[in-house]
């Protein structure tokens, strides 16, 4: 499941942010801290996870803070999920 | 002619009780400020720079976020004689290394009296101060707030400038963008002022609702001095939480009954895309009269877009507004659709390429829509110059050059670069257009600037912390801006060369494009769409041995196209 949701985020960065799709992303990788996620980007995620997991990240939670890793952003999902 | 704080002063003593500035925050109730309110908040301000030295003229910088600190900071300021330059503050994908050194940059060229900032901030501005140019690091949490200021007013130095003194800078970002701060007096503040709200009809009926960073002119402008000034309430938005939350520019047109906004053409899409159903419930979008596309090149289809998204919320087609601006004209050079619906130009494409003429599409024949800019306000005079000065006629493409009684001072501190600016009188643009019944159209830029997201971007700043990377060939990077219509603003492109082969180790290239991808956002803010490491002496330089960028895009647009012809 962890696995399966990790996937799917990884695919969509990846694909539709980074526009390299064949790219790697590791679980622990910073995200938003790096840059590697921008600003204008954000939005297009939380908007992925909640079409998808049904999860509802507020605007107010789009920062490194609530998550910056995949690992992270896995986990937030799988707690609102329950 | 008045002042600033002149003007200031009469709000101050005719409309204490007018709410003037609704500040709206995502995780905090709004703060609606009062003239009264506004002004005292400004003064304890004044007097924290009285305490501190500072004198009139001297050049106070101000690093803080969008708030009340923030808003108290320039007009305390301005009250003091002082003149405020706002920065942007430290973001947190920006490295603050790199954000220490564009700060060094900085005071350097403009040698700041004084820098407010938060006291958590203040240490890292020190370490900036290397060469002690800034006097002063004050805090925001010195300032003690003011009562009545009826018997304080002989001690503010504001309010015995000159209407022909500086009163404010403005810098566009990076490293290059610092060394050029516009620096604008107050009569060519109102000059702008008068001109421009007369183009606008502005009257006591309008609320402006803005989203826009006060660093920026269209922000500092439009989105926040002329109403200020102007006794226009104003609904000022953070751009950090709009970016996160579109939905909250259209949730406070309808909460305040806005009736103008502004934003750059990136944004029209970036609205029409990436707000839920579900944030625009009960939102009344029908008092807007005009929403006006500014700061980048302007597409017809970004406002069809936006327009089809938002007409079901009360969005009405006569709204759609554009303008050219540009900070050393204050702001506004000119301004459509607030008369007559904006002009689409259907030009043909074969002359617009190859003849550089603007020339209307006849017939079927492939044409490009262009978006006019409108009419130039009152006080302004545009025109076309070929690369030798030349006016040019109607429908040619050429330099626009500009003249009027609101253009900066100079850049300040750099004469050198204020002279290079004008010809005979005519401040140059960089900017390449046409004129076609007395409107004014947009079409390229002659400057390798790039333009994403209404921000200005130098591509050699983007080149220079590229070239810093391991593994890349010193010198040998090239950046540049590739129009996305998806997204309605320039994709950053960056190739660089690598120093050895790499045609057998696609993984060792890769791990060079992701470092370069991750130094250019932590040193300049700005993400890259596309990052190319290509082998040795692909790119392209020009006789005297410069990276010719302009030619380098168009070999990487070849490339591309060849692989999704071959793909395909």
């Amino acid at each position: 499941m962890t696995q399966d949701i990790q996937a799917t985020l990884s695919q969509f960065i990846a694909s539709q942010i980074l526009k390299q799709p064949s790219r790697q992303i590791s679980p622990t990788e910073p995200l938003i801290s790096s840059g590697l996620i921008d600003s204008f980007s954000l939005v297009d995620l939380s908007l992925f996870v909640d079409d998808t997991f049904g999860v509802r990240i507020d605007d107010t939670e789009l920062n490194a803070d609530t998550f910056d890793t995949l690992n992270e952003l896995t986990e937030l999902i799988r707690e609102r999920q329950a | 002619m008045k002042t600033f704080a002149e003007i200031l002063q009469d709000a101050y003593r005719q409309v204490p009780d007018q709410v003037i500035l609704h500040l709206l925050y995502n995780q905090k109730p709004a703060e609606h400020l009062t003239y009264r309110t506004l002004l005292q908040g400004a003064a304890g301000y004044t007097r924290l720079l009285q305490d501190s030295g500072v004198e009139a003229g001297d050049v106070v910088v101000l690093i803080l976020q969008h708030g009340s600190d923030l808003i108290y900071a320039f007009f305390g300021a301005v009250l003091h004689g002082a003149i405020p330059a706002i920065m942007p503050f430290l973001t947190e994908k920006l490295s603050p290394e790199q954000y220490r050194k564009s700060l060094t940059a900085l005071f350097e060229i403009t040698r700041p009296a004084a820098v407010i900032t938060y006291p958590e901030f203040q240490a890292e501005v020190q370490r900036a101060n290397v060469h002690n140019q800034v006097r002063s690091v004050l805090v925001s949490s010195q300032v003690t707030p003011y009562g009545e200021l009826e018997e304080s007013w002989t001690d503010f130095h504001g309010l015995k400038r000159s209407v022909d003194d500086i009163v404010l800078l403005q810098h566009s970002s990076g490293t290059t963008g610092l060394q050029k701060g516009v620096a604008l007096s107050h009569r060519a503040v109102f000059n702008q002022l008068q001109a421009y709200s007369a183009a606008l009809h502005l009257n006591q009926d309008d609320v402006i609702v803005s989203w826009l960073p006060l660093y920026h002119d269209m922000g500092l402008i439009a989105g926040f001095l002329m109403p200020v000034l102007n006794r226009i309430p104003l609904a000022l938005l953070s751009p950090f939480d709009w970016v996160r939350a579109p939905y909250r520019l259209f949730k406070a047109v309808s909460d305040y009954y806005g009736t103008l906004s502004w934003m750059p053409n990136f944004a029209y899409n970036f609205c029409a895309a990436k707000i839920r159903p579900r944030d625009l419930e009960g939102v009344d979008l029908s008092t807007w009269r005009a929403v006006i596309n500014c700061s980048e090149p302007m597409y017809w289809n970004s406002h069809q877009v936006f327009l089809e998204r938002f007409a079901p919320y009360g969005l009405k087609e006569q709204a759609l507004a554009t303008c050219y601006a540009m900070a050393e004209n204050v702001f506004a050079v000119s301004q459509g659709g607030i008369d007559e619906p904006v002009t689409v130009d259907r030009i043909d494409s074969h002359a617009f390429v190859s003849r550089q003429l603007a020339l209307p599409a006849a017939g079927d024949g492939p044409s490009v829509p262009m978006l006019s800019a409108g009419r130039p306000i009152a006080n302004t005079r545009v025109k076309v110059i070929d690369d030798k000065g030349r006016e040019l006629p109607e429908r040619h493409i050429g330099e626009i050059a500009i003249q009027s009684d609101c253009m900066l001072t100079g850049y300040f501190n750099r004469p050198d670069l204020t002279e290079k600016a004008f010809l005979d009188g005519w401040y140059l643009t960089g900017d390449l257009g046409y004129l076609a019944n007395g409107e004014v159209y947009i079409t390229g830029r002659k400057k390798d600037l790039i333009i994403v997201g209404g921000k200005n971007v130098y591509p050699q700043d983007l080149e220079r912390l590229a070239g810093e990377t391991p593994g890349v060939h010193a010198g040998r990077v090239v950046a540049f801006g590739v129009f996305n219509p998806e997204t309605g603003t320039e994709d950053i492109v960056v190739v660089a060369e690598s120093e050895e082969d790499l045609t057998d180790q696609p993984e060792k290239a890769q791990a060079i494009a992701n470092e370069i991808r991750r130094r250019v956002t932590q040193g300049s803010d700005v993400a890259l769409r596309f990052v190319e490491v290509v082998g040795r002496n692909w790119l392209l330089k020009t006789s005297s041995g410069k990276i010719a960028r302009a030619a380098n895009r168009e070999k990487y647009l070849e490339q591309i196209r060849a692989q999704e012809t071959a793909q395909s």
